[in-house]
């Protein structure tokens, strides 16, 4: 799942400021799974964004509509026949449905609510850890499941740094397991430490440029 | 000869050898630099030149091992993986090979968190044993990580650092091998204070064929006070420094700390000489530079051996270039 959090209440006043009429538009996907951008979310930015412009005496009206999901041309129907009544839109999806809603209409002024954080995972009610920096070319059948591009702060390859606490957390946050140790610990229990015996070679960054995928069955169809 | 530099002759000659450690200056102070540079010369074999020390912004590495050349000392050029992408890493060995710099470290480095740009964004390209593999494959194939040739390649000795008390312990010794592995020539290991740890790691090493292939140079750092001595116990990460150490140091004068300090390392390195798979040792007396003079005499290791160094093959001259067309 895609995390978000939402950004600081000024920071979105600001961005408001010069509008009149505006539309929150909340995301029935991963930033609501994540409480963040769902219709819960929606109301209580604009409640929170009335009592301040009723503060600063600034004349908005902020509507809301959540729809089942940003990134999908197919969740689009509603917004599409009262986007017209506002001069801007704020959305409450990850960066990539802002954008998505950018490029659906290219007229309005579209501003995100959110910062996208991380793709990550639920590790209790409310609390959610990355586990993913979407590099493209997957390591984790090597390294017991445990990925060292994103939770080793350093991004090795090869076996922890020499910087390993007594108690195995990262020599960056006394909080924080140390990747390596845990990937170590893992193989050793499942005896497949000779995964990380061997030297790793500097890898190809596949993720230098952006990215699409097209499966197979579609190959036909996208491309001539 | 991978390199021609007195380091590795010293070490190839069966010496046992001894490597300082210079932090460059925060700014174009030269004369740190020398001043700096100055107790050291004919005390060590080469003198490692940090490269943004604990992710603090200095004078880069390669500069101010230029200048200590000047001074007549072989610099130990360090290269970090956070501040550099492999374009930039291999630019910067072609340019300190062709300027003679013999001897490079390849380290991780600490991370941007602890330095004066905490929010910097850490390169991490490739890991420190990636880069001991790249440079090797610089040196003995004569072609860029890339796969293409290199127009002369860089003669270096490629050096590795070593955690022998990092978590997991087991694993150390084959962190070991896969920078051997990798190809470095020689390591220089963190401070060493628990020599019953470092000793099993050392006989470990022993046991596989690594001390063969690889120098050991064994790293030092005196106490220079008790309040060092805590901090390096409690607060750097993978630094093992036994409470018995801290009793002799409190046991002594307070004006006698320093030179109790000193007194250990002298012993330590009494020990390192003799224990097999040590090739030499690394010490690492930060900003007590004036002091290496009297340490390297308690601790025996003057005079320092003069290796006649073996000549090296002379360059094939360039053809002269024709003059270019302009506009090409
Ligand atoms: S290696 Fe890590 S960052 Fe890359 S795809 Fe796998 S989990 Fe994601
Ligand atoms: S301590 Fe572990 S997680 Fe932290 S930088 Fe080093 S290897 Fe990576």
């Amino acid at each position: 799942m895609i995390v978000g959090e939402r950004k600081p209440l000024e920071e979105i006043a600001k961005m408001m400021q010069a509008y009149r009429k505006v539309l929150n538009i909340g995301c029935g996907g991963c930033t609501s799974m994540c409480l963040a951008g769902g219709q819960k979310e929606v109301s209580q930015l604009n409640r929170d964004l009335e009592n301040h412009f009723q503060d600063q005496g600034g004349d908005i009206r902020i509507h809301e509509l959540t729809i089942e999901r940003q990134c999908n041309a197919e969740f689009f129907a509603d917004l599409d026949e009262i986007i017209a009544n506002y001069d801007a839109v704020l959305s409450m999806a990850c960066g990539a449905g802002v954008q998505f809603v950018a490029d659906r209409y290219p007229h309005k002024p579209v501003f995100p609510s959110l910062n996208t954080t991380f793709v990550g995972i639920d590790r209790d009610v409310g609390w959610y850890e990355e586990n993913c920096r979407t590099c493209g070319d997957c390591v984790l059948g090597d390294t017991a499941g445990i990925c060292p591009v994103t939770r080793c702060a350093k991004s090795l390859f090869n076996g922890p740094c020499g910087g390993t606490r007594a108690d195995g957390t990262c020599e960056v946050d006394p909080d924080t397991p140390c990747a390596w140790y845990e990937i170590h610990k893992r193989l050793k229990g499942q005896d497949r430490l000779d995964l990380i015996m061997k030297v790793r070679p500097a890898r190809e960054w596949v993720n230098q440029t952006r990215r699409s995928v097209i499966q197979e069955p579609y190959k036909e169809r996208y491309t001539k | 000869m991978k390199s021609g530099g007195n380091l590795e002759a010293v070490l190839k000659a069966g010496h046992f050898a001894i490597t300082g450690e210079l932090g460059p200056p925060r700014g174009t102070n030269v004369e740190v630099v020398m001043k700096k540079a100055q107790p050291l010369k004919g005390m060590v074999d080469a003198v490692n030149i940090t490269d943004n020390q604990t992710a603090v912004v200095r004078m880069s590495s390669w500069a101010t091992s230029l200048l200590v050349m000047k001074e007549g000392l072989e610099p130990n050029y360090q290269m970090v993986c956070r501040d550099r992408n492999r374009l930039a890493m291999q630019a910067d060995i072609l340019g300190a090979c062709a300027h003679k710099i013999p001897n490079m470290l390849c380290l991780s480095g600490d991370h941007q968190k602890f330095g004066d740009h905490p929010k910097s964004r850490g390169v991490f390209d490739i890991d420190s044993i990636q880069l001991i593999a790249m440079v090797k494959k610089m040196r003995d194939e004569g072609k860029f990580l890339g796969g293409e040739d290199i127009d002369v390649p860089p003669k270096i000795f490629i050096g590795a650092a070593a955690n022998p008390f990092g978590e997991p312990l087991e694993w150390r010794v084959h962190r070991l091998a896969k920078k051997v592995a990798a190809g470095a020539d020689f390591i220089q290991t963190q401070c060493i204070y628990n020599m019953k740890i470092f000793k099993q790691w050392i006989d470990q090493a022993n046991d596989m064929g690594l001390t063969e292939k690889v120098y050991v140079l064994a790293g030092v750092t005196p106490f220079k006070s008790l309040g060092m001595a805590r901090y390096m116990q409690k607060n750097v990460p993978g630094m093992d420094v036994p409470n018995h150490m801290i009793k002799r140091l409190k046991g002594v004068l307070k004006k006698q700390v320093a030179s109790e300090g000193i007194k250990i390392a002298c012993e330590q390195i009494e020990e390192f000489k003799e224990m097999q798979g040590v090739a030499g040792i690394h010490l690492m007396a930060i900003e007590w530079e004036h002091k290496v003079p009297q340490i390297v005499e308690q601790a025996k290791m003057l005079p320092r051996p003069q290796v006649p160094q073996e000549p090296q093959e002379p360059q094939e001259p360039q053809e002269p270039q024709e003059p270019q067309e302009a506009g090409e």
